[in-house]
């Protein structure tokens, strides 16, 4: 188990790509901390597998350092990183039954025997599948193969960290949230590092202690789940992180004010100042968006309201801006109506970054 | 309530039936009527039973040479199928070799056989031909046309060089149809390079394996026209498989009905075997089937 450091890494595919300033990873200088749970979370192409196989080692980073606690293992292969992976597609040695295939990588380190029988034992026990356990490993369906890989990885009890790429691409819905929920479990039981690709928010916030959110070859916002929420970093944390995404709305500033499509809106208290000569965007939740009587708020013009359910999701333009607002199920919606913003919970964005409060 | 039958549908079954009549039932339904008769000539033919069958059956003559084509098959598949599989894994995966390498494979393929045989005769040829020059040239005593080894070893050449190329290609596709991730698991798993190729490129080149030993074990157990050109048999008897024997009976002799009934075992024996080794092959990874049912 270990700490592992990431130092500075970039990485281009090509050192002509690297010349052309064309990096899959701008820069990336991080820390994920020995026995956490963490999730990269971002759209496909942001980086996040490039930057997990620079982790495992399946790749080496064109600059920059891997350090596990104080060891540099940035040119170490995967092997000598001794690191686990879970790859999207179950990977399963086909001829072999379900216990030699949770043996395999005890067998090739060469542990002796008589730790090798009891350790998979206790493996196949833990992933649930006692029951299968002489049956070769083909024969299973696609969440029972992804345990074994799992397994391969967990039965080596000294890895320094799980890689998971995506490992519930290929499972069923009905499986996901089963299979998610004995990750954690497992996590808990082996308390090791754990690092967990995906591209679906709900499977990030669900397993991660602390969620590392990757945009165009950069994190942009490391933590957890309510930090996320509450305080995106970047406008692209606000818009990727929640259903439906934060209203980001360009405005001006004027004095302690700023103004959106020729409306005011009043900031904290030591925002403006900070924001100056800046592209400046006023970001808040839809759930903290509320309808209020007309003359009473900023006048927008409804065009739709989404009932999803448990509750509605009004979708309203503001001059040429498009804002949405979560109100509760049972909340009646005038035909015309003005909105209010909850001041305390207002972020403002200068060149897409989060302006800090003062 | 009443089906309603519509027998109209029975035209769209005839050009099937039509095609498969012409291109295999009747020209095999000839073959068993002439392997029932016998004939002297003038188009006369009597009715002679299973005599034939049980002639070409108990005929030494028969069991010689079909020895003789296991015999070559085994060794064709003993040295083709390990050999194409170790050149599918030196190829490059990747990069502007690949289509060179395919196409250089690709090339004993596209010659015909009776030219594949022609190649060979001359090349072998201890006179003029370079390869028979050249060992003999050191020192080896080497012939085809007077000694039986040298026949069969140039003939088993001639077979490796002409259709090796088929299983590594076979192989090839199997081998680049394997996903990243199994090599990345694999070097994860600290898996040794031996272990890779059992575990990972062997099964999964199992499928495309299978059928590269089914075609080769039917072409090689077919075999004709390499020999034929070669040394038409020789010396002796020494490389006459079957279908050179058949030729001679049914073209050289003239014997019919014999020659017929021989065609038919022949057949038979190449189906028969085919299905061995499919069943054998497709069942050897699977799991025995479970007492009180899995899933």
């Amino acid at each position: 188990m270990a700490r592992i450091r990431l130092d500075h890494i970039r990485h281009a595919y090509s050192p002509d790509l690297a010349k052309a300033n064309n990096y899959a990873l701008r820069e990336v200088d991080t820390v994920f901390e020995d026995g956490g749970a963490y999730a990269l979370l971002g759209p496909s192409g942001c980086g996040k597998t490039t930057l997990l196989n620079i982790i495992s080692g399946l790749l080496t980073p064109s600059e920059g350092h891997v350090r596990f606690d104080d060891t540099d293992v940035t040119l170490l292969t995967p092997e000598a990183r001794n690191i686990a992976q879970v790859f999207q597609f179950p990977v399963i040695y086909d001829t072999m039954t379900v216990r030699e295939n949770l043996a395999f990588p005890l067998k090739n380190r060469k542990v002796p025997k008589a730790e090798i029988g009891p350790r998979v034992e206790d493996m196949l026990r833990r992933i649930g599948l006692e029951a299968k356990a002489d049956r070769k490993a083909r024969g299973l369906t696609a969440d029972e193969k992804q345990k074994i890989s799992l397994g391969r990885g967990l039965v080596r009890s000294d890895v320094n960290a799980i890689l998971f790429d995506e490992p519930l691409t290929v499972i069923d819905p009905h499986m996901k949230w089963q299979l998610r929920s004995e990750l954690k479990q497992l996590h808990r039981e082996f308390q090791m590092t754990m690092v967990y690709v995906t591209h679906d928010q709900t499977e990030a916030l669900t397993f991660a202690d602390k969620v590392v959110v990757m945009y165009a070859g950069e994190v942009v916002q490391i933590g957890t789940p309510e930090e996320l929420f509450e305080r995106p970093q970047h406008t692209f944390v606000g818009y990727f992180i929640g259903s439906p995404g934060m209203n980001v709305l360009p405005c001006d500033l004027d004095g302690g004010d700023a103004i959106v499509s020729g409306e005011r809106v009043k900031l904290p208290a030591g925002l403006s100042a900070r924001a100056a000569k800046k592209r400046i965007e006023l970001g808040i939740r839809p759930e903290f968006v509320s309808l209020v009587a007309r003359g009473t708020g900023i006048p927008v013009a409804i065009e739709k309201v989404e009932d999803i359910g448990s509750e509605k999701i009004v979708r309203a333009r503001l001059g040429e801006h498009r804002v949405s607002a979560v109100v509760a199920e049972d909340h009646a919606i005038p035909t015309d109506a003005d909105i209010a913003f909850s001041a305390e919970r207002l972020n403002l964005y200068a060149d897409s970054w989060l302006v800090e409060r003062g | 309530m009443e089906k309603t039958w519509n027998n109209k549908a029975w035209f769209f079954v005839l050009p099937v039936l039509l095609l498969v009549a012409f291109s295999a039932v009747i020209p095999l339904m000839t073959v068993v009527n002439y392997s029932v008769q016998d004939s002297f000539g003038n188009n006369q033919f009597f009715w002679y039973g299973a005599d034939w069958f049980r002639e070409v059956l108990t005929s030494e003559r028969f069991h010689d040479a079909l020895i003789r084509n296991l015999l070559f098959s085994a060794i064709i598949l003993a040295i083709e199928v390990p050999l194409g599989i170790l050149v599918a894994l030196a190829m490059p995966k990747k990069g502007i070799w690949v289509p060179v390498c395919l196409v250089l494979m690709a090339l004993p393929l596209l010659i015909p056989w009776n030219v594949v045989g022609t190649i060979w005769q001359v090349f072998a040829r201890t006179d003029i031909g370079l390869l028979g020059y050249s060992v003999d040239a050191l020192g080896i005593d080497y012939n085809y046309v007077r000694n039986t080894f040298d026949a069969w070893v140039t003939v088993v050449v001639m077979d490796v060089w002409h259709w090796t190329s088929l299983v590594v290609l076979l192989c090839y596709a199997g081998l680049v149809s394997i996903p990243d991730a199994y090599y990345q698991a694999a070097k994860i798993d600290g898996a040794s390079r031996w272990a890779v190729f059992r575990y990972i490129q062997l099964p999964k080149m199992g499928r495309v394996l299978l059928i590269a030993v089914l075609l080769r074990f039917m072409d090689s157990f077919m075999i004709y026209t390499e020999p034929f050109v070669v040394t038409g048999g020789g010396p002796g008897n020494s490389t006459t498989f079957l279908s050179i024997d058949l030729v001679k009976l049914a073209i050289g002799q003239f014997n019919i009905g014999e020659a017929a009934a021989m065609s038919l075992i022949y057949f038979l024996i190449i189906l028969a075997l085919s299905w061995i080794f499919y069943t054998v092959m497709t069942n050897a990874g699977n799991d025995k089937p479970m007492t009180g049912g899995g899933e």
